[in-house]
């Protein structure tokens, strides 16, 4: 289902299409790592990209008033190049993966429970990774100010 | 059983999508929401791998998991700041074509 939506994601013509086709594709996403016992990241998933992220993208789409793009003439060259170096680079991770021994081996049991994974994850954040913490904290801060000084209307 | 290998392809295949609409698509709205692909299918592999290494304690291995956080935190902030730069993009140039900004090229 994730990858199935993340193609409409490109397919689509119609920007609100393609932006609700990424709603379903991260949702599907989301269920992918909760699958993989990661319930901290699959919820921040959900809030942070199929909420904020998207609502982002909606109220831009809304705001420029963007239809569904004409029918330009496509260049296939160009087209064909696009493609094909995605298809290259596909198959040369595929190829990566299949000679790599540990990705034919399941997942290993967990021994202790995962639901408090929130804790852990907090607990490594602030004591191992509390200086990088602080240096986002930063860069959020910056991103902030950019914003607010780009959509700042310039007088005239 | 799931192997480890199955969600590394998913993430591959994901990453080539998110790669293939970031090399076809004009709009730049569409880009960006390629590149958000991209970057989630870089987070489904990080977090394959800290589930696949299980630490003595018998956990995962949760500094893959804050470095998927971090991740995060900066593809929102990068949204913000981009999206920011379309709409300055749109108020001067009424377009949010690629092929119509090409001030820039040689």
């Amino acid at each position: 289902m994730t990858l199935i939506f993340g193609a409409a994601v490109v397919i689509n013509r119609n920007p609100v299409a393609s932006a609700l086709s990424l709603v379903v594709s991260f949702l599907g996403l989301a269920a992918l790592f909760m699958s993989l016992n990661a319930y901290f990241v699959g919820i921040i998933q959900v809030l942070v990209y199929a909420g904020a992220v998207m609502v982002l993208f909606l109220f831009i789409i809304m705001l420029l008033n963007l239809q569904a793009e004409e029918q330009r003439r496509i260049n296939w060259l160009a087209s064909a190049g696009g493609i094909g170096v995605a298809i290259i680079l596909l198959i040369q991770i595929a190829v990566t993966i299949g000679r790599f021994e540990a990705a034919r081996q399941t997942f290993p049991p967990l021994s202790a429970s995962t639901t408090d994974d929130v804790r852990n994850i907090g607990a490594a954040l602030f004591r191992n990774y509390n200086l990088p913490f602080q240096i986002v904290g930063v860069l959020v801060l910056v991103a902030t100010v950019g914003v607010v000084l780009l959509s700042k209307r310039e007088p005239r | 059983m799931i192997t480890l290998g199955d969600y590394l392809l998913v993430s591959a295949i994901l990453f080539s999508i998110g790669f293939a609409g970031v090399m076809l698509r004009r709009n730049l709205i569409i880009i960006l929401m390629s590149l958000e692909l991209t970057l989630n299918a870089a987070n489904l592999s990080l977090v394959a791998f800290s589930r696949f290494r299980v630490d003595p304690s018998g956990l995962p291995n949760y500094n893959a998991q804050v470095f998927v956080f971090f991740i995060i935190t900066v593809a929102a902030a990068e949204v913000a700041v981009g999206l920011a730069i379309l709409v300055a993009l749109f108020r001067a140039r009424r377009t949010t074509d690629v092929k119509d900004i090409s001030s820039l090229k040689f």
